[in-house]
């Protein structure tokens, strides 16, 4: 098991990344964390003829905030996401989340936005992308553009970028005290790809109904799964056991996921809806903490 | 296609080498090869047993997930560089007074794994050993042994810098 | 002798050079001027392969030869094999490819890298032909044919019967029949098949490095493949084996695939199987289906067993197959005192990699049959599952107890084990709480699971593959036997050297040997090196050796003993020539040997040796000089099989009783082990640790088997989990907390009373796991009786028994 040969390269800043990705196009790869990567190569299921490796492009390694939003360069690695404290405090569900993914030797190599452009249909941090919305900032031959996360996420291991673009940084939003949040997953193995995940952010309003929901799912379609219909299902209401209930069997209406080696179609349905019950119930009652929490203050 | 070479400088266990590598060269075969440093094994090449992980800056990382040229510049620690002066690291110890070990072969990984546990989590439960280690593959002891030479090590690198 | 160090957990001698990096494997190994192999496998299942084209990749730089098919038949012969079905096994594939991975041509290049460019250049035409997948398919007619010159897929096929199986199904109660399925899981050590091979042309010696652990029967059988005389076939075994827990019997196709490459290519070859090759075709267990009836009494007796047994052994049957089949026939009725037994044993061949050794080889697959009858038979008979094994126990007082099927038991205690077990778990609180459990809608379920564990295989028990009337035609050489050689030696100033055989995988054998040596000379454990380096050329072995079959608590051991007791006797001799007194007189300690009456009168160890070594003729007259000793044991006990087919397959039989806890997530299917309590009987104990970590390992390895891993085949027979991705072995986050019992039978036909306890729990903790599941399960009404128990099997148990169910 080892690599087919290749061209390597690695430049030190973007615009060598730019000029090479440009030169190489579909025949080209970046090389971000190598996590996923790597396997593909030892297994020669992957023989591009280049590799543009950007770990010493230094000037993608930074988590800024940014009107609101929370900024995450292309080289942040995912062990990042636990130990930054402006991680912690603006967007806990990456900090929490990011203890499904793998085990540490893996984090500290692997990047949150190589994670998001591997797009693995099990992969967690997709799923939090789609889910907050998250706004892909793309630089390529023809300049800079954001991709919004709906279109983002084309199918399995597919992303709308092009192949001579590169992923510069992730955008997501910080979450207020109001938004509570949660990821519920089941593995078979501890760190291993999720069987089925559900991530949700629940934010409520003056009177404790629910202001905004969002739900994304994980190994149950080829990308990560959101339904809106949930979503409404759910806003502006009283967040109740029969509402979670509800919301979790409309979660299961639109999917139709698939049987493999390690789970059925219906196990999968079956999980979908069980941790969307309980992603929605913990992300409400953190809201709900958190807005007790705001309202003792104000007191 | 021939394959490209580079000169490469890495620092393994305090000494400088200066290498020419092939661009698609794994970290974990220059280590072996080039080295010579065989105490990292190889045991997946696709970074699930763990076999392979050194410190790499400071931090575990699977060296057969890199190719030796992104080692340029760094420093990295290999299970050879774990004892000083013919005196044992006390996670070394450890191992040894609680049979942490049968055939050897997930030995190094374990060791390093461990090293970056304790220095994160200096005295961990027996769940939160369980989990640090978990992206380590072990076919001989049912990790009992290994669990319980972690946590003989916490106690004692936290008596040792008391 | 004294038993200051036996019993103790003396530190592992090889562990510092483990710790740091400093262990030789055979990967560690190079050569001048070594090449490197890649091997190209066949994408098939099944297939002719019509050409096969290598010159792109013999223009490939860095290339230098290529073997085929066509080198294979040309100076290779098929392996040898005990039953004389006439199919042809080669170390590649020849004119056919029969299972995904099969190797089609080796690619000899200046590296790795390179050698696995080259092999994606070679062209094959395959014509592909349809498959048979399942070892039962595979037996009816019409399915596709493996081997045309056989005729059918069947490799071998027993029927063996002890007793009086029908009188007994008549006489019976109750009789009850199930469908048991046991998956292909797999030994996976952690570190590969790895082989380096160099021929040297002008001598004719193939020498050839790699982690092979015996038994030593397949030299012969490699050679013979390589045409080559057995004495210029060369195997080094290198010092230290990255585990193995059987499958690395297996590794010598590759033994001699390499061999050949290296001598077609005249250089030296190294070939490090990568993770992929060991999954898709190295080696594994045999996929089981069979039919088993059991005719019980009332009160739970049990009166006979009848089982029909279909073994999937892949695309060839290669030794020491059928040994899954044929290897615990001695205690095939486990523990318990049933008289009659009947086994209907097919051996099929199918479109898979063939098969052979696994961790407690041949008897977790019938400890899952039989522990989960017995189950099924207290259910029925309102029985507590505790309560019918001991009933059926062989009682304390029987040992030696011969079994129907010919097993001589040297010792146990059965029911105190259990009760032991039992004890441990506080059975009855774990049923209260059961109780409780279920009033919660919770699955909670208990497991009990009994078995006895065979070690040190007779050579001869695999003639019962062949039947009797072949085994009794005059040109048949009969086999029988088990025997291990050690020699001890000790230098002029008194350090002790032993030599042993015994290709250890990481079981301690040198540490072990130290702690023997130490009792018996009366020495410090430090102070004894252990070389256990084997390479047939310099090493005393015998086909028998290796370290399989839990072999070497029993028969290595006992082997330094004889050796250690032979020196410590000459010895004595030398002491009492010099202190002018009878050897009856003199005891050994401290360093010395002195005189019992009178300890001032004595003499160093030191002394004695220096003695024999330097001053001659201060020995007794007709003393051979120097100091060292061979001690070989042997079972006298290991007899061929009779002509009922009966025969004592082991030596040496422990025993183990275990009782574990589990509760079942209704809505991911995930089993979570709460208990697990493992009580052992391996006799005497020398390393109590060593043993511990055996059991956990072994125990590990069992729950592996029943909760997490197969090697999975399509209908095609593509081969689907050729990745740890897909072939889930358990880390730390899974694995459970064992409790260790110990009860001690010492063996009687063992020096020191030991017993092997290498394979234990591997034997029982698949059945363990699935009754206590089934017990989980047991208010939706399913049945346990086919694993792995992955998440998505049991979520199909509970779901489709209550379709009903809503999650939380
Ligand atoms: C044993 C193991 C277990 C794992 N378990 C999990 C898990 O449970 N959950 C999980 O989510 N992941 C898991 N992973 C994958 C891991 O999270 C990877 O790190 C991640 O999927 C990819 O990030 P990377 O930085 O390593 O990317 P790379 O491997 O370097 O690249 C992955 C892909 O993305 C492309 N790419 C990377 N960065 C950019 C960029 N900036 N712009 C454009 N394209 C880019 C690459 O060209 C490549 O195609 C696991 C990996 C391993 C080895
Ligand atoms: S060899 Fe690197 S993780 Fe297995
Ligand atoms: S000690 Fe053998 S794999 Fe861990």
């Amino acid at each position: 098991m080892k690599p087919c040969n290749f061209d390597y390269f690695d430049p030190k800043t973007l615009e060598e990344v730019v000029v090479l990705m440009r030169q190489y196009g579909s025949d080209g790869k970046i090389l971000a964390g190598g996590q996923s990567l790597v396997p593909l190569l030892n297994f020669r299921l992957a023989a591009p003829a280049a590799l543009v490796d950007i770990n010493k492009v230094k000037e993608l390694d930074y988590v800024r905030e940014v009107n609101g939003k929370l900024a995450i360069g292309a080289l942040v690695r995912q062990r990042v996401l636990e130990t930054s404290e402006a991680i912690r405090s603006k967007c806990g569900l990456l900090a929490e989340t990011a203890e499904f993914i793998a085990h540490p030797q893996i984090r500290n190599r692997g990047t949150v936005v190589g994670s998001i452009c591997h797009a693995d249909p099990a992969a967690e941090l997709p799923a939090i992308a789609r889910a907050l919305d998250a706004e892909m900032k793309v630089v390529g031959p023809d300049g800079e553009r954001i991709i919004k996360a709906e279109d983002f996420f084309v199918t399995l291991m597919t992303t709308s970028m092009d192949p001579s673009e590169l992923m510069v940084e992730v955008r997501l939003p910080t979450l207020g005290p109001r938004t509570g949040w949660a990821f519920e997953e089941f593995a078979i193995r501890h760190g291993d790809f999720a069987i089925v995940g559900v991530t949700a952010a629940v934010t409520l309003d003056e009177q404790k109904n629910c202001a905004d929901a969002r739900l994304a799912a994980i190994g149950v379609s080829e990308v990560p799964y959101r339904d809106s219909k949930v979503e409404r299902l759910i806003m502006g209401q009283e967040i109740s056991e029969s509402l979670l209930d509800q919301a979790a069997h409309q979660m299961v209406e639109g999917v139709e996921p698939s049987t493999d080696l390690h789970a059925s179609a219906d196990q999968r349905k079956h999980l979908l809806r069980v941790l969307t019950k309980r992603a929605l119930k913990k992300a409400a009652g953190r809201a709900l903490k958190g807005f007790e929490k705001g309202r003792g203050k104000n007191a | 296609m021939p394959d490209e070479l580079r000169t490469i400088q890495v620092t393994v266990n305090g000494t400088k080498y200066d290498r020419q590598v092939r661009c698609r060269k794994l970290l974990s075969d220059f280590i072996r090869e080039d080295l010579r440093l065989v105490g990292t094994h190889v045991g997946c090449e696709h970074g699930i047993c763990g076999a392979c992980t050194v410190l790499f800056n400071g931090q575990t990382i699977r060296s057969c997930l890199m190719f030796a040229v992104q080692a340029d510049g760094a420093e990295i620690t290999t299970v050879e560089g774990l004892a000083r002066g013919g005196q044992l690291h006390p996670l070394q110890e450890a191992f040894w007074e609680n049979h942490g070990v049968q055939c050897g072969y997930c030995t190094p990984g374990f060791l390093l794994t461990a090293l970056e546990l304790l220095q994160r989590n200096p005295n961990p439960t027996e769940e939160e050993v369980r989990i640090g280690i978990a992206g380590n593959i072990c076919r001989c002891t049912g990790y009992q042994h290994i669990i319980e030479s972690v946590l003989a090590a916490a106690a004692k690198m936290g008596a040792k810098t008391v | 002798m004294s038993k200051t160090w036996i019993g103790k957990n003396v530190k592992r001698h090889e562990d510092p050079r483990l710790l740091t990096g400093r262990g030789t494997f055979v990967d560690d190994i190079t050569l001048p001027n070594l090449y490197h192999a890649a091997i190209l496998r066949s994408p098939h299942a099944h297939a002719n392969i019509l050409a096969i084209d290598a010159s792109e990749a013999l223009k490939y730089p860095g290339v230098v030869e290529v073997v085929t098919g066509e080198d294979v038949v040309q100076k290779t012969r098929p392996f040898s094999v005990v039953v004389k079905t006439p199919f042809k096994y080669y170390c590649a594939a020849v004119k056919k490819v029969r299972y995904v991975g099969e190797p089609v041509a080796v690619v000899v290049a200046t590296d790795r890298y390179v050698a696995e460019d080259a092999a994606a250049l070679v062209r094959v035409d395959y014509e592909p032909l349809p498959p048979v997948v399942d070892p039962e398919a595979a037996l009816e007619p019409g399915a596709p044919i493996l081997h045309e010159e056989v005729g059918n897929n069947i490799s071998c096929h027993r029927l063996l019967d002890y007793g009086e199986v029908d009188r007994a199904f008549a006489e019976a109660d109750l009789v009850l029949k199930e469908r048991f399925v046991f998956p292909r899981y797999s030994s996976v050590p952690l570190e590969t098949y790895a082989v380096i091979a160099d021929y040297d042309s002008s001598s004719g010696v193939l020498t050839v490095w790699s982690n092979f652990m015996g038994p030593f029967t397949l030299h012969p059988v490699t050679a013979m493949a390589l045409n080559i005389p057995e004495n210029k076939l060369r195997f080094i075994i290198a010092k230290d084996i990255g585990g193995s827990f059987g499958i690395k019997s297996s590794i010598y196709p590759y033994i001699a695939l390499i061999g050949l490459a290296a001598m077609k290519a005249s250089r030296p070859v190294k070939w490090i199987e990568d993770r992929q090759e060991h999954l898709m075709a190295s080696s594994s267990q045999t996929d089981r289906v069979s039919y088993r009836e059991v005719a019980m009494r009332k009160d739970g007796t049990l009166l006979a067993i009848k089982t029909k047994i279909i073994d999937g052994v892949g695309a060839y049957l290669r030794a020491p197959e059928p040994a899954t089949t044929f290897r615990p026939i001695g205690n095939y009725v486990g523990p318990y005192k049933v008289k009659n037994l009947r086994v209907d044993a097919y051996d099929m061949m199918t479109n898979k990699c063939p098969t052979g050794p696994n961790r407690g080889y041949g008897c977790h697959q019938i400890y899952f049959e039989q522990e989960r009858m017995m189950d099924m038979a207290a259910e029925k008979l309102g029985l507590d599952p505790a309560e019918i094994r001991l009933r059926n126990f062989i009682p304390a007082d029987a040992f030696p107890y011969v079994t129907p099927s010919g097993g001589i038991y040297d010792s146990g205690d059965y029911p105190k084990a259990l009760k032991l077990a039992l004890e441990m778990s506080q059975y009855e609180k774990l049923r209260e709480e059961q109780k409780k459990a279920r009033k919660e809608g919770r699955l909670f379920g208990i497991g009990i699971a009994v078995g006895v564990d065979p070690s040190v295989s007779n050579m001869g028990y695999i003639t019962v593959a062949m039947p009797a009337e072949v085994r009794s035609q005059p040109e048949y050489l009969p086999k029988s036997g088990a025997v291990e050689a050690a020699t001890v030696r000790m230098d002029p100033l008194g350090g002790v050297t032993v030599l042993m055989n015994s290709t250890p995988q990481g079981q301690g054998h040198e540490t072990v040997v130290a702690q023997i040596i130490a009792d018996e000379l009366g020495v410090s454990p430090d102070d004894v090196v252990v070389v256990d380096d084997f390479d047939t050329s310099e090493s005393p072995w015998s086909v028998s050796s290796g370290t399989y079959s839990s072999r070497f608590a029993s028969v290595g051991t006992s082997a330094v003993v004889i050796a250690a007791r032979k020196i410590k006797e000459k010895m004595f001799q030398i002491a009492a020539h010099t202190l002018k007194v009878s050897p009856q007189d003199l005891e050994l300690g401290q360093g010395k040997i002195f005189v019992r009456q009178d300890p001032k009168r004595n003499i160093s160890l030191k002394r004695v040796a220096g003695t024999a070594h330097w001053d001659l003729l201060r020995l007794p007259e007709g003393m051979e000089p120097g100091l060292e000793a061979r001690g070989v044991f042997h079972f006298p006990m290991a007899d061929a099989p009779d002509s009922k087919d009966r025969v004592n397959s082991s030596n040496t039989y422990g025993f183990m009783a275990e009782v574990a806890a589990v509760e079942v997530d209704r809505d991911s299917g995930q089993v979570k082990i709460l208990k697990y309590i493992s009580v052992h009987d391996a006799g005497t104990i020398i390393n109590p640790k060593i043993v511990e970590g055996q059991i956990y390992g072994g125990a590990l390895h069992g729950v592996a088997g029943a909760l997490f891993e197969e090697l999975v085949y399509d209908q095609e027979g593509q081969f689907l989990t050729g990745s740890f991705m897909d072939y889930l072995v358990p880390t730390a986050a899974e694995a459970p907390k064992l409790e260790i019992g110990h009860v001690c039978s010492p063996s009687p036909f063992t020096p020191l009373g030991s017993k092997g306890a290498g394979e234990s729990s591997s034997e029982t903790a698949p059945v363990l796991i699935a009754n206590a599941v089934a017990d989980a399960l047991a208010p939706l009404g399913v049945k346990v009786t086919e694993l792995p128990l992955t998440p998505k099997r049991v979520w199909a148990l509970i779901h489709d028994s209550s379709s009903t169910e809503v999650g939380r």
